[in-house]
């Protein structure tokens, strides 16, 4: 099988975003994943391409699914992989983000897998450190593994994005999740809409080269792909929106307003969801529409397919060859 | 309410259409059926069901953007009914009303209260804003999406401003989504806290604690500047100062949705009408210097300044028979609206229909709603005045349940004679009331 091959995919040696990504790089990580999704069904999950490596796994925010997700894809390929989070990390003791990366740095890691707040922090430590960086999530920037996971979700449901309508609901001013799937859709040919509020929109939104609406019925309308947008309510209310249940009114889906999209059209959540804020539990739950739980499959695969990606630039590069 | 009504020997005004004829007028079931030159010409004037309007003006009745009432919360200054009487005498067939009430309109639930309470006990057409913000407090937004679909017209917090820049940017923003217009109250509060009148020679001499015209003017500018943020259709509810105009006229030019309105006591009254301390003449904004109040009326009468309101605010003795800076603010309007208003008419300043206009047309188009205008099809909310009649303003013969008018013992010329709201009639002057 081809993917398993060791051919390069990536021309860089960190994931730091999807705007670095040709399309080529985008389908090439596809293709493996493929490779994982069947593996990770079999009863073997095993896979020996990173045995002998280290990964870190460096969690600035909570993370439930990305954390595990990626845990579980190092432990699959067989890397030694250790989990920081920031509870029993020194940064609570006043540690600086980069004192913290050149700590971590001198234990002699492979591969960091890093989630911060700040914007950025994934770019800062890849300058800094001498192993590969894998950003899974920096404040509102980017969440390249999610958009790569959604990609995969979409492709094996619809086969091709050219021409596809995605309708990206939600919060889309803070969210990485948004910024990342935007840019990696248009690189694939898909059209899309952003549905928000105006507060919960960029200024400049149109710029990104997508369509945006204030009204979801029109948004959705004819939409192949509805893609819901986690609320964080704790800094919402008052402030961006009103009340969650005024945002569940005019922006949560619901079957009626989900009757506007294409007949068929699937439902996407990259989760945790907020039932009865911006999904209702009657469409979350519905299997013949709602793809969450297969995003979270896609989510592994996708992952491993990363770290198999970035593993084989260490190998090409001969940097800590084993 | 009568089926039919024909309305013969009228002149006609129509601010829309900027007709200004002598005509006839048919009524059918609350609406307006007809209307012409020629039409009823040949009726029977002593059929009970048509009017002969003997050569009076018959108008779109007048839809007041800015009436505060007591109710909920502070009935014994007014109540949706009393002040929908002194709204009907005055030809006010639609009162738009603000919601600093108690409690205050920030809940679907509560606009749907005014509206039953206001069709259960008011002559006249009522329509609530909603708060902008919650509780008035300007913190944080109202459910601005939820209002608008229980019947809210618009967003204010009435005559509070919103102090902080980035709630406010976000509150336009989100109305803009809904395509909402926001009424916005122009008052730096820092500037004029503590203030009681306008800042001058006057203030100076009376030694009462003033705030400078600036403070509205600033705060005016910092809105257009966060309207050109957002693309929000904003309203300035009411202004005062020539340099407000100003900025205001300049973001019109530049294509920004703004409009904006002046009260008619600030058409008529200036600063030195304050006088031995009248506090009936203590409003919000206050009276400002002669120049102001000239501009304001050159803004009118070049259609510059939008809208003219009453800025209806009853109070009682209890809030105004008090040294004049720890008085209430606020003048009762509703039923001298019509009156001073026209006296920019009297005065050679605009003509019938450009006076008229401020009072029916525009606050229609403004809030988006039916009425305001003669047309076929068009609610039968009408007002029937005699331009010249002359009366003197007797507050113990208002109707409103405050007597709180800042025009007492004036002058004035042109009072509605009848008003009628879709089709019925409201009120029929008798003779020496």
């Amino acid at each position: 099988m081809t993917t398993a091959s060791a051919d390069p995919i990536l021309r860089t040696s960190h994931l730091l975003g999807i705007e670095g990504l040709s399309a080529e790089e985008i389908a090439g990580l596809l293709d493996l994943a493929e490779h994982y999704v069947a593996l990770n069904r079999a009863a073997d999950k095993k896979a020996a391409v990173l045995k002998g490596r280290t990964l870190i796994n460096l969690f600035f925010e909570p993370s439930t699914r990305t954390q595990s997700s990626f845990e579980l894809a190092g432990k699959r390929l067989g890397a030694d992989v250790l989990n920081m989070s920031v509870k029993t990390s020194s940064v609570t003791k006043g540690e600086t983000l980069i004192d913290t990366a050149t700590t971590l740095n001198a234990m002699r890691p492979d591969i960091l897998v890093v989630r911060h707040q700040d914007s950025g922090a994934a770019e800062l430590l890849s300058r800094k450190l001498d192993c590969c960086v894998v950003n899974a999530g920096d404040g509102s920037h980017e969440h390249p593994t999610q958009a790569l996971l959604d990609a995969l979700t979409i492709r094996r449901r619809r086969g091709s994005f050219e021409g596809l309508v995605v309708a990206i609901c939600g919060d889309v001013l803070h969210s990485r999740v948004a910024r990342s799937n935007i840019q990696l859709l248009a690189k694939l040919g898909a059209r899309v809409r952003l549905v928000a509020p105006r507060t919960l929109l960029p200024g400049d939104a149109e710029r990104f080269g997508v369509e945006v609406f204030h009204d979801m019925k029109k948004g959705l309308a004819g939409a192949d792909i509805v893609m819901m947008l986690r609320l964080q309510i704790e800094r919402m209310a008052g402030a961006f929106i009103p009340s969650t249940r005024e945002y569940f009114h005019f922006y949560g889906l619901d079957r009626e307003k989900l009757a506007y999209a294409r007949p068929g059209a699937l439902v996407m959540h990259p989760g945790p969801m907020n039932r009865g804020v911006e999904i209702d539990s009657d469409v979350a739950d519905d299997v013949e529409v709602s793809v969450i739980h297969e995003q979270v499959e896609m989510g592994v695969a996708i992952r491993m397919a990363v770290l198999d990606a970035l593993a084989r630039g260490l190998a090409r590069e001969g940097r800590n060859a084993p | 309410m009568k089926a039919r009504i024909t309305f013969v020997n009228a002149r006609l005004i129509d601010p829309a259409t900027e007709l200004d004829a002598n005509g006839g007028l048919v009524v059918e079931d609350g609406k307006i059926a007809d209307l012409g030159p020629r039409l009823g010409s040949g009726m029977d004037r002593d059929d009970p069901e048509v009017i002969d309007c003997k050569g009076m003006v018959l108008a779109p009745g007048l839809i007041d953007m800015r009436v505060f009432t007591g109710e909920p919360g502070s009935e014994h200054r007014e109540t949706l009914a009393s002040a929908s009487e002194a709204a009907a005498a005055g030809g006010v067939t639609t009162m738009v009303v603000m919601p600093n009430t108690d409690p205050v309109i920030d809940e679907p639930s509560l606009v749907d209260f005014i509206k039953r309470r206001a069709d259960a006990t008011a002559k006249v057409r009522v329509l609530p804003m909603a708060a902008l913000t919650r509780g008035l407090s300007g913190e944080t937004m109202t459910e601005i999406g939820l209002l608008k679909e229980s019947g809210a017209v618009a967003f204010t917090d009435g005559d509070r401003a919103v102090p902080n820049a980035r709630v406010m940017r976000r509150a336009l923003a989100y109305a803009s989504t809904f395509n909402a217009l926001v009424v916005g109250h122009a008052e730096d509060p820092e500037l004029s806290a503590g203030a009681a009148m306008n800042e001058g020679e006057f203030a100076m001499r009376l030694g009462i604690p003033a705030a400078p015209a600036m403070a509205e003017t600033i705060a005016v500018e910092r809105d257009l500047r966060l309207v050109e943020m957002t693309g929000a259709r904003y309203h300035f509810g009411q202004i005062s100062a020539r340099a407000s105009l100003e900025a205001i006229v300049e973001a019109k030019r530049r294509g920004l949705p703004v409009t904006c309105g002046v009260s008619a006591h600030h058409l008529i009254l200036n600063e030195l009408d304050v006088g031995s301390y009248l506090t009936f003449r203590k409003v919000k904004p206050p009276l400002r210097s002669e120049a102001d109040r000239a501009a304001m009326v050159e803004g009118v009468a070049s259609g510059q300044i939008d809208v003219i309101v009453s800025s209806h605010d009853p109070q009682a003795a209890d809030t105004k028979r008090l040294p004049f800076a720890q008085s209430a603010f606020g003048a009762a309007g509703l039923e001298t609206l019509l009156p001073a208003a026209l006296s920019l008419y009297h005065e050679g300043r605009a003509g019938l229909p450009r006076v008229l206009d401020t009072m029916t047309w525009t606050p229609a188009r403004l809030l988006d709603i039916p009425g305001g205008r003669l047309a076929k099809g068009a609610p039968a909310d009408l007002v029937l005045f005699d331009p010249d009649e002359p009366f003197v303003v007797d507050p113990a013969k208002l109707h409103s349940r405050a007597r709180n008018t800042p025009f007492e013992g004036r002058k004035f010329q042109g009072r509605a004679h009848m008003t009628f709201v879709g089709g019925a009639c409201v009120w029929a002057r008798r003779r020496g009331r």
